[in-house]
């Protein structure tokens, strides 16, 4: 651990973890109450962010290595996207969320909205930590 | 599995997954193979569409099953199906083109990026066109936008960073105004389906909320569509942009935003009770004539040739406002064909010019001295392009003019006909210089040989060219498929 | 002033203050020179329509489209829904934005647009 205020630190370490935790709450409560991919994603790409600028970029990108968050962005919209392609081989119009379940079709709406929003979650998430990472490059 | 109903869907879908895919795999020769194969099936796609509704039918697809106008609907007409060929395939052709022009101008391991942002951007202007949701246009009109400023950024030279910066600014409020129209339309009726709007929008057309609507949508979508004095970003974005990039966006992102001006101001508006009310038809008319003399004026000043050929553009964007603005079968036809015609001339153009930067390294007029006999078959491209841009009889620039004319002439505006003459005299004095230049110069001693253009790249462009003669002299295909566009969307047919 | 005028005024107030976010954005991307106020002002500007959409979409007494049975009112989600995605394409068109400063000004040593004019016209 490099030096700097101890006090961010302390709280840094007592904040990151509920905040993913959190994040996967907002994710998996998402299709009953407020909240899906998109707030989830952001809510976990800004605790890695914390643990970027409280103990430096090069120990975020250890946790989360920048070759992966450019993979996740594509692969993000790709899970999307491939919702859509599944409703289509099923038989139903595009990202028709019926049809992953045809003999319970509000079923196969929970599992559609819970898998998009996944890919949702992926690109969120990576999207922020690109941007972080490029703007914060050659600074530690 | 791939039946005629799912092609709407499937026909945006294909490139943006690829595009993904390209983001996820980024080796360059892959990715052009996939891109490849992706744009060739949204091609056959659009024809097997293009077909199915060329006789009036209207297809209608509604998204994840949701009927509209709750649901997003993407639906094609004969206007949506012609104006997807001109962009698919113009896509086609210039990615094909993209081969060798983007691996000698763009950095290898940018390659595989730039083949997906492409991809990307396609699909935000086949999006653009498919929808028929106000704020799903929005939404993709924001797809293709950003993924054109990035285009645009990855050219050579550092001014087009500052270009890819002023469009993204000009771009941003443009779409941003769009968008501020759609909101004042939803507040007055509760509706972004397309056809619900124009359903709703009948009695209530001269309220004040649905005109200050109306404003926003022309005056965002003008300044995307650069509308001269709207066209600011254009010169520059397309001068510095990758040869790609500029045969691209020159030949479909402003044609995508006039498209959505037709639609909205046709379909959704009836042109002559909304547009008339606020006097929009005559703003629209008196700017169409200034874009065509400014933007052809302006281009004979310019000594960069790419940039050059975008002051041309801004002069033929005033041709196709000006078919809208008119009014008339005649003059829509002409507006239609233009689009398509220009599409297939400018891109042909910029892909020439491409050929001359790969083996050049320059597009600057003083720097082509005598090349016609170095390189035969791109500068013999160049005239026959040029011919086309002034309206030789036997091209394609001839027939648009034609119908342009002819719409005039039954507004009873025969001035303007005499405007359009002399604007393709100015176009002859731009393009002459280039080919004075080209051919009667002889090469200085101490310039470098150059060779001829890729076969790949000529083979591209000679394929727009032929369709820039075939389709001048067999017009069936294009003027006829515009006469059903424009039929279907015209109320009162003159 | 009578109090028909004045609530006249406060009825509409989120459009007076999207006026003024829209008028103060676009000044502020004319007025200014740095790319960086520019992007600012066009944030701004882009905050307005947010303002234009979610204002009307609040139904009042409404409560949010969460269905329970001690409610009978809902707000409408539709405006939230088209601006969370507006929200997205604004982000999307501000990191871009930056990430072309970043590069202009590794590019050209400054972020003041007419000092980058001046060093094209040189060039």
């Amino acid at each position: 651990m490099n030096g700097g205020p101890p006090i961010p630190r302390v709280i840094a370490r007592i904040l990151i973890p509920p905040m993913l935790l959190y994040a996967l709450y907002v994710q998996f409560h998402g299709e009953y109450g407020p909240g899906g991919g998109f707030q989830a994603g952001a809510i976990a790409a800004s605790a890695i962010i914390l643990y970027g600028l409280v103990f430096g970029v090069s120990h975020a990108q250890r946790a989360v290595p920048p070759a992966v968050v450019i993979a996740g962005m594509p692969l993000g919209v790709l899970i999307y996207a491939g919702v859509g392609i599944a409703t289509l081989a099923l038989g139903d119009n595009y990202l028709a969320y019926g049809a992953l379940n045809p003999d319970n079709p509000p079923g196969g709406q929970h599992l559609g909205i819970m898998l998009v929003e996944l890919g949702v979650l992926v690109t969120v998430f990576s999207t922020m930590l690109t941007i972080f990472y490029a703007f914060t490059e050659g600074e530690d | 599995m791939i039946e005629l109903t799912h092609m709407p869907a499937l026909v945006v879908v294909a490139p943006l997954m690829a595009a993904a895919l390209c983001a996820l795999i980024r080796h360059s020769r892959l990715c052009w193979w996939l891109a490849t194969l992706t744009l060739t099936f949204s091609c056959v796609c659009i024809v097997v569409m293009g077909r199915a509704v060329f006789d009036g039918n209207v297809l209608s697809y509604a998204m994840g099953s949701w009927a509209p106008p709750i649901g997003i609907e993407y639906r094609v007409d004969a206007l949506a199906a012609f104006m997807l060929g001109v962009v698919g395939f113009m896509a086609l052709i210039v990615h094909l083109y993209g081969y060798r022009s983007v691996r000698a101008e763009i950095p290898q391991p940018l390659q595989g990026w730039y083949h997906a942002i492409y991809l990307l951007c396609t699909a935000g202007l086949l999006g653009m066109v498919i929808t028929g949701d106000t704020f799903n246009a929005f939404v993709f009109m924001e797809i293709a936008s950003l993924s054109a400023y990035t285009l645009i950024a990855m050219g050579k030279d550092r001014r087009a960073l500052t270009a890819a910066f002023q469009y993204l600014i000009l771009g941003t409020i443009g779409a941003t105004f769009y968008v501020i129209g759609v909101g004042f339309l939803y507040l007055q009726t509760g509706t972004l389906n397309m056809t619900d709007l124009d359903t709703r929008l009948d009695g209530i057309m001269d309220h004040p909320g649905v005109l200050t609507g109306l404003g926003f949508l022309i005056a965002g979508l003008a300044l995307k569509s650069a509308l001269f004095p709207l066209h600011l970003w254009l010169p520059n974005a397309y001068a510095w942009a990758p040869s790609v990039s500029s045969a691209l966006l020159a030949a479909t992102a402003t044609k995508v935003t006039l498209y959505l001006l037709i639609r909205f101001a046709y379909d959704i508006f009836d042109f002559d009770i909304a547009l008339a009310q606020a006097n929009w038809s005559f703003v629209l008319f008196v700017l169409s004539l200034a874009a065509i003399t400014a933007g052809s004026l302006l281009a004979i000043a310019q000594d960069n040739v790419k940039r050059m050929l975008a002051y041309s553009s801004v002069a033929q964007i005033g041709y196709i406002t000006f078919g809208i603005a008119v009014a008339n079968l005649n003059s829509l036809t002409g507006a239609l064909v233009h689009l398509a015609n220009h599409a297939l001339m400018k891109g042909a153009l910029f892909m020439l010019l491409g050929g001359v930067m790969l083996r050049l390294g320059s597009v600057h007029l003083s720097h082509l001295a005598g090349i016609g006999r170095q390189m035969p078959w791109t500068m013999a491209g160049f005239v026959l392009a040029g011919a086309s841009l002034l309206g030789v009889p036997g091209t394609v620039g001839f027939v648009s003019k034609w119908y342009l004319a002819v719409g005039a002439l039954d507004a009873g505006h025969w001035s303007l006909v005499i405007v359009l003459m002399a604007s393709s005299l100015i176009a002859l004095a731009y393009m002459g210089r280039v080919i004075e230049m080209v051919y009667l110069r002889e090469r200085p001693a101490d310039a470098p040989t150059v060779t001829e253009a890729p076969p790949i790249m000529l083979a591209a462009t000679w394929l727009v060219l032929a369709a820039c003669i075939y389709f001048g002299l067999d017009t069936d295909l294009t003027a006829g498929l515009a006469r059903a566009a424009a039929d279907s969307i015209m109320d009162q047919p003159q | 002033m009578n109090t028909e005028t004045l609530l006249t005024f406060f009825g509409a107030l989120n459009h007076w203050i999207t006026i003024f976010l829209i008028v103060t954005g676009l000044y502020i991307i004319v007025a200014r020179s740095n790319m960086i106020k520019k992007l600012t002002g066009l944030v701004i500007f882009q905050t307005s329509v947010y303002l234009l959409y979610i204002g009307p979409g609040k139904v009042l007494g409404g409560t949010a489209v969460i269905l329970n049975d001690r409610f009978t009112v809902y707000s409408n989600p539709l405006p939230h829904v088209l601006i969370l995605t507006a929200i997205v394409v604004g982000v999307a068109t501000l990191a871009l934005g930056l990430a072309l400063v970043v590069r202009i000004k590794e590019a050209y040593g400054t972020i003041e647009e007419d000092a980058i004019f001046e060093q094209d016209r040189d060039a």
